[in-house]
């Protein structure tokens, strides 16, 4: 589904993080870890797409969805209307009326009491929970996840979790970055450390 | 996997741009405020004169116009870029020359037509001639839509620095330059019964060349400021 | 591998570029003095003083190949920047970026001679003739890349929007240009400061070889400033580090 060789990033002339490798297949979970800065949500962004690498290649068979740092939530808007903006958008693949579909997402996202609200006055954990909102409608079966248990609640991460199996027992795979101790529990998983430039920098010097 | 349909995507992205403006239509003010107080400024600095207020209003109000659009524009993908809403279009797949020309729709929806239909208030202020000002909203119709096209590209290139606003509009101004031109020189020329209609034709061309090329520069300068 | 792609693929690695351009420069000079010297000479000395204008008319020698090479390097910015950001070469980059200050100083080399040219003209320091208020605008277009380069802290991103920004005023250009003449015709009939109905080939002379002169100015101050900039972005790196232990040898 994915494969990457000996990928890298360069910003201000200098490695972000050292050349990374490895192959994502159907149905796995990678977790990428290391320290603050050494280049995680770089990493994402490439393969997302957003960036293009320094070095290395990247092979996809088609293109992820990313949920990044930023939840895409826009502060004037009710939280319906911003999940009905991106279901409308992007597309789904579920058929159906679409208010229908809108409050079933918002349900399984658990955001049902404050579905009416503004964007602004959520929560950094509504936020998160409403930023995932778009694993459930859209269709990609390669996810990105830039530290999605941050903010959560053990609710959230209870639900992530099992939005997280459904997909990988459906045949999808997911890649996620972790910088500590928000690990997925109960999952089978790879693993990639990535090391910043300037550890290695550092390194080298010593 | 299910694309969402071009079409459905764009009337998405302008059904939502239009409730956001609404949400914050005390905001839309601001640009139009200042076009009324700039134009207010020159009555009062150059003196009110009828014949020298008459002789300079196209020019005074377009560039007014000018000054009250870069105003506006500086917002035009920030808010978008800075929620993370930008990545999400860009990654939709939807193609983004389109994303952008919706978004500059919007906007001269919201900041560019009401110039238009401000223009008989500001041409009366100016003591524009009554044959003037016909064309003078012709003139704002066509152009206001070119200012947004141009201007947006200029906003996508800033939206990711801090203080884009002030380059922003150094950087739009010399492409303003050809469309100042023609339009001050259509109005002119139709204020004193001359010919006019080459300089509105030229406008128009202008017009469609913006519409069809200056959405691919901005869909690249936003690429590009997201990097 | 085509050996056309290894052609590009090499020189847009720095080291050989580097090391080549650094050959290149000092020809470029050499060549430049020359030319410059004999363009001069022939111009100040040699060449005629107009019948109408006098000896002010020499200004032209400066003025006119100043003016030709400000609208050909924001061109070649253009290209240069189309090539960078298509194909992603660094190199192209580097050369967009340091072209901006040259192109720049050609223009304003140009509205100063055009302006000290009209003093004994026109009787005035300035007039908005077609000529003089393009080049005023053109130089706002350096500004306005020049400005944009150094707003971003990142030097790539800076260089690719720098280079996006070229082609975009390139374009406009012509635009631009037409439109300030045409302009000029309403507003003011027939502009001074052309060359009249044609040019004496004993002025003709002088005036290619600056043209040509200062097209070898640019080269020389463009690798100059290409390679500066190659070395400050680079310093970290082995080749350059290289370099330096090989001269302190």
């Amino acid at each position: 589904m994915l494969a990457v060789s000996e990928l890298s990033f360069e910003r201000y002339f200098e490695r972000v993080f050292e050349p990374v490798s490895f192959e994502l297949d159907a149905g796995s979970l990678l977790l990428i870890t290391g320290s603050n800065g050494c280049g995680k949500t770089t990493l994402l962004r490439l393969l997302a797409g957003l960036l293009e690498p320094s070095e290395g290649e990247i092979s996809k068979s088609e293109q992820p969805l990313y949920a990044g740092h930023f939840p895409a939530i826009k502060d004037d808007l009710s939280v319906q209307e911003n999940i009905r903006f991106w279901m409308k958008f992007m597309g789904t693949r579920k058929s159906g009326q679409m208010t229908g579909l809108c409050e079933q997402v918002i349900e399984e996202i658990g955001l049902t009491p404050v579905a009416l609200q503004e964007g602004r006055t959520l929560s950094a954990g509504q936020r998160k929970r409403c930023s995932l909102a778009r694993l459930l409608f859209c269709d990609e079966s390669l996810w990105l996840l830039d530290e999605p248990y941050s903010n959560l609640d053990p609710q959230g991460i209870a639900m992530l979790d099992q939005i997280l199996k459904t997909h990988l027992n459906a045949g999808g795979a997911c890649i996620m970055t972790t910088h500590g101790s928000l690990r997925p529990e109960g999952f089978d998983l790879q693993e990639c450390h990535m090391i910043s430039g300037r550890e290695r920098y550092a390194g080298a010097a010593a | 996997m299910s694309r969402q349909s071009t079409g459905t995507a764009f009337v998405a992205l302008l059904r939502r741009d239009f409730l956001l403006a609404y949400r914050r239509r005390a905001e839309l003010l601001q640009p139009l405020v200042f076009l009324l107080v700039v134009v207010t400024l020159f009555p009062l600095g150059v003196g009110p004169s009828p014949s020298l207020l008459a002789n300079i209003a196209p020019g005074v109000i377009w560039i007014a116009a000018l000054l009250a659009t870069v105003l506006s524009l500086d917002s035009l993908f920030r808010s978008d870029f800075e929620d993370g809403t930008l990545e999400q279009m860009v990654l939709s797949g939807q193609s983004l020359a389109l994303i952008a020309l919706a978004r500059t729709v919007a906007h001269w929806l919201v900041a560019g037509l009401p110039i238009v239909l401000l223009s008989p208030l500001l041409a009366m202020w100016m003591n524009l001639p009554d044959e003037g000002l016909l064309i003078l909203i012709e003139s704002l119709a066509i152009g206001t839509p070119v200012l947004s096209l141009i201007g947006a590209i200029g906003g996508a290139l800033t939206v990711s620095l801090k203080r884009g606003g002030q380059l922003l509009s150094l950087l739009v101004f010399p492409l303003y330059v050809p469309l100042l031109i023609l339009a001050t020189s259509a109005v002119s020329s139709a204020a004193v019964d001359l010919p006019y209609t080459g300089q509105l034709g030229l406008m128009l061309a202008g017009l469609i060349a913006s519409l069809t090329l200056a959405p691919f520069a901005t869909a690249a300068a936003l690429k590009l400021s997201l990097s | 591998m085509n050996p056309i792609y290894l052609f590009f693929h090499k020189t847009g690695s720095p080291p050989w570029f580097y090391k080549y351009s650094g050959k290149l420069v000092p020809f470029l000079w050499a060549i430049f003095l020359v030319l410059a010297a004999y363009g001069l000479y022939l111009g100040l000395v040699v060449a005629p003083a107009d019948y109408q204008q006098g000896e002010s008319v020499r200004i032209m020698y400066l003025h006119v190949p100043s003016a030709w090479m400000s609208m050909m390097i924001y061109g070649l910015m253009a290209i240069m920047g189309f090539i960078a950001l298509v194909w992603r070469i660094r190199i192209m980059e580097v050369l967009v970026i340091s072209s901006a200050p040259v192109g720049a100083a050609f223009t304003a080399i140009a509205l100063i001679t055009g302006s000290l040219w009209g003093r004994p003209t026109w009787g005035t320091y300035w007039v908005w003739d077609a000529r003089l208020t393009s080049e005023l605008v053109l130089l706002f277009l350096y500004f306005g890349v020049i400005l944009l380069y150094n707003a971003f802290d990142e030097p790539r991103k800076a260089a690719r929007a720098a280079s996006l920004m070229s082609i975009v005023g390139a374009i406009n250009l012509p635009i631009i240009y037409f439109s300030v003449e045409w302009w000029n015709t309403l507003h003011q009939g027939s502009s001074m400061g052309s060359d009249g109905p044609g040019i004496h080939p004993s002025m003709l002379l002088p005036l290619l070889l600056m043209a040509t002169a200062t097209k070898f100015y640019y080269g020389a101050n463009l690798l100059t400033r290409a390679r500066l900039t190659l070395l400050k972005q680079d310093h970290r790196k082995r080749w350059v580090q290289d370099l330096l232990t090989e001269e302190s040898h």
